[in-house]
């Protein structure tokens, strides 16, 4: 017990240490975060009112972030994946950080729920036994379920591996591999319970098909590589971890492939809605051309389009994909293009039109903003901690040693090993 | 509505420098995430008098007998300080062997939007300049007018096979094409017809079957109800409702205490807080005493029919047996409790 405090403690020093650089990174963070306190404190006290949200679009800028952030963590799966079940060594080395990553991702998602409610102080009547769980009626308590679970999952999966490095023990492999392959399992289980979350609603035609989930988790697995990818070159920069070239190789390999079925499925989608042209379709219509001259959506969606079917042909091209130099910014325009796509560009439409027929746009308000911004800068806050946390034990800066109260006994077996 | 005028009041009235600046002088405070909770700086009324015991009450469906009885009079007790008078909150349960039906009459409806009024002031809703809440739309309906001028010679460009004259692409009628925000000088006006909409109390009502809390239920007699104390905001009913007939309360309720109707129901027109959904509940607080509700009361043309379905000698089963009927969407098999009919 005393030695996981003291892992505890020492793998915070480890990620609480840094230069200048890392000082001010966490500081620039610090700097929205507040704004996220700020933002929250002025939404509880005077209610959602100070968002932009109303009667029409109800659902907005927190839950786009959160459909974003879901898939996200989900795509944490696709470090671990390759690592255990293809056996691909270089993936195998970092997957930790895959898992690390997808704690961040989670630990955003729930924040991004808890500001989209209207009455966050009631959180508790969710929570089975000393409240009520509508499960399994209720989508979202299934959310519920996956969510927490995927975090649990990986929390104990990444730091019990962490664990027994930091104290060069032995892993109990039975265990410790049961835990990454439910793991690997439930990833897909949170995007596909977030897909239904919304897609159950016959009220709202524009989500309301079975290719919602299939949609979700290769968008997921093409934008979470994508940011995998920019912070393991980071890590690669700026810490002696060496992640070898054929990491970044394997990763870009599935974001061609996700992308590539993720916009045959837009495809698909949009032939399918506009070729009829119901008034079903009016949400998909608002999205691609406006509606009579609202049209706020229409040059994100464009933009989305560019960035994704740009992104793709140029990762099609082996030699562009394997060079290092270009690919972060092949794919940061791909993340951004599929969180503009997945994010405000499924919201919005889908609760536009109102059930009556009736349009209305939606700009998010400035506390939106703040609250946003924050989320993602303690996303980065929490995600830069546990990397560097995690390279420090990875790398062997970071193990155990008897400290101060050191036995006798300690002292010998130390004495005996070296 | 009206809370979109006041977010444009808002943006033009502080410049984004000047809102950031401000921010930077307020971060500090807020840092402390769990005290800003509980300490609420500028409390609304009716959020600094809740008490710790009504914070932490259990869901009213599962509250026992004794239970319901402290929450309805610490309630009271909280209402009546609130608004300056005595304000009675009911717990009167469904009435075995009823269902409630309600038919409205398209033809008759001449759009006055009494109905919208009545029920207003009936069942406590949120009203003024920051946020106005109406149980009720009426949508206005255009009438077909097509006409020679109208006409697009062209029809379809030839390339697309279909030759149709451009005529018959006006909207007519068709159910769901309305709009709800018309003002005419007098009703009803010669080129439309009305069809008001709220709560449809299904039958299978998706509302009830997504809420993660289970806080909105359908009672015995038929009524989708909700608690308000125990909802927590997710607005996930609200995503679901095909009718649009939930509404949320974006900020604190404005509800003046000379207005106020102090005759309340647990489940129905007590007051509400900022944070939660509301709906119809067919005059909770009326019906299961025997009363009409708000609208049916107020209707000008006796186009709104409540009644029992169970009874064939109610004004709905007399309704449904002689007219002729239709539910709106019926294709979602959400089965409305609520029949437009025509003569």
């Amino acid at each position: 017990m005393k030695r996981f405090i003291q892992f505890i403690i020492d793998f915070l020093r480890s990620g609480f240490s840094g230069g200048i650089l890392f000082w001010a990174w966490m500081l620039f963070l610090s700097f929205f975060i507040m704004l996220w306190g700020y933002g929250e404190f002025v939404q509880i006290r005077d209610g959602m009112i100070v968002t932009g949200l109303n009667d029409q679009v109800s659902w907005g800028f927190y839950l786009a972030n959160f459909v974003f952030m879901v898939g996200v963590a989900a795509a944490a799966v696709t470090v671990v994946f390759p690592a255990y079940v293809y056996k691909h060594h270089e993936l195998h080395r970092i997957v930790v950080l895959g898992e690390m990553l997808a704690i961040a991702a989670v630990v955003m998602c729930l924040l991004f729920v808890t500001a989209h409610m209207g009455r966050p102080d009631r959180l508790w009547h969710i929570f089975p036994v000393i409240g009520i769980f509508n499960w399994p009626h209720a989508m979202l308590t299934w959310d519920v379920i996956v969510l927490t679970g995927y975090l649990a999952l990986n929390i104990i999966g990444g730091f019990y591996f962490l664990y027994k490095k930091y104290a060069d023990t032995e892993l109990n492999k039975t265990f410790y591999l049961s835990v990454v392959y439910i793991a690997i399992v439930w990833a897909l289980s949170i995007h596909t319970v977030t897909a239904f979350l919304i897609n159950t609603m016959p009220a709202r035609p524009m989500w309301f098909h079975s290719m919602m989930p299939i949609k979700f988790i290769t968008t997921a697995f093409a934008a979470g590589p994508s940011l995998i990818i920019i912070v393991f070159l980071l890590v690669r920069r700026f810490t002696p971890l060496k992640i070898a070239d054929e990491a970044f190789h394997a990763l870009s390999q599935i974001i061609v492939w996700c992308l590539g079925i993720a916009l045959f499925l837009t495809l698909s989608e949009i032939v399918t809605e506009l070729y009829p042209s119901t008034e079903h379709s009016l949400g998909l219509q608002y999205l691609m051309f406006g509606h009579h001259g609202l049209n706020t959506l229409v040059p994100f969606f464009w933009t989305a389009m560019a960035l994704m079917i740009g992104g793709f042909i140029l990762l099609l091209i082996p030699k562009v994909r394997k060079n290092l130099l270009v690919l972060p910014f092949i794919c940061l325009a791909v993340f951004i293009g599929i969180y503009i796509e997945k994010g405000m560009g499924l919201m919005l439409p889908g609760v536009t039109p109102t059930p009556i027929g009736e349009f209305a746009e939606y700009t998010p308000s400035n506390i939106e903003f703040m609250v946003v911004g924050g989320i993602w800068a303690i996303g980065f806050f929490v995600l830069t901690v546990l990397i560097k946390g995690a390279i420090g034990v990875i790398l062997g800066d970071v193990r155990y040693t008897e400290s101060e109260s050191r036995t006798v006994q300690g002292e010998q077996t130390k004495a005996a090993t070296t | 509505m009206s809370k979109q005028e006041t977010k444009v009041k808002d943006a033009n009235g502080a410049t984004r420098r000047d809102f950031l600046r401000k921010a930077g002088t307020y971060t500090a405070a807020s840092l402390s995430g769990a005290a800003m909770l509980l300490s609420d700086p500028k409390p609304a009324k009716a959020t600094a008098n809740v008490s710790w015991a009504e914070h932490f009450q259990k869901n009213y469906r599962l509250m026992t007998d004794e239970e319901k009885e402290e929450a309805i009079e610490r309630l009271e007790k909280r209402y009546s300080e609130e608004f300056g008078k005595k304000v009675k909150v009911g717990s009167e349960p469904a009435i075995e062997g009823v269902l409630f039906g309600y038919a409205l009459n398209i033809q008759k409806c001449i759009g006055c939007r009494r109905c919208v009024k009545a029920c207003v002031a009936e069942n406590n809703q949120s009203r003024g300049e920051k946020q106005q809440i109406e149980w009720i739309r009426v949508l206005r309906m255009e009438k077909g007018k097509f006409s020679a001028e109208d006409r697009d010679v062209h029809g379809y460009p030839e390339d697309y096979g279909i030759q149709v004259g451009g005529n018959a692409y006006k909207p007519a009628g068709v159910v769901l094409e309305g709009q709800h925000y018309y003002e005419p000088d007098q009703v009803p006006e010669k080129d439309a017809f009305y069809l008001p909409m709220q709560c449809m109390q299904c039958e299978k009502p998706p509302c009830v079957k997504v809420c993660p809390v289970r806080t909105t239920y359908r009672d015995p007699d038929g009524i989708v109800v909700i608690d308000y104390n125990w909802c927590i905001g997710c607005r996930m009913c609200i995503g679901a409702c095909p009718y649009w007939a939930r509404r949320f309360n974006w900020g604190e309720p404005d509800l003046p205490a000379e207005e106020m109707n102090p005759d309340t129901h647990y489940l129905g027109n007590r007051p509400r807080m900022k944070g939660v959904v509301e709906k119809c509940t067919f005059c909770v607080q009326r019906t299961r005493k025997g009363r009409w509700t708000g609208c049916v009361e107020v209707c000008p043309v006796g186009a709104r029919k409540l009644g029992n379905l169970l009874d064939p000698e109610s004004d709905v089963r007399k309704v449904l047996a002689s007219k002729k009927v239709f539910r709106l969407r019926a294709d979602l098999n959400t089965y409305p409790k609520f029949f437009y009919f025509m003569d």
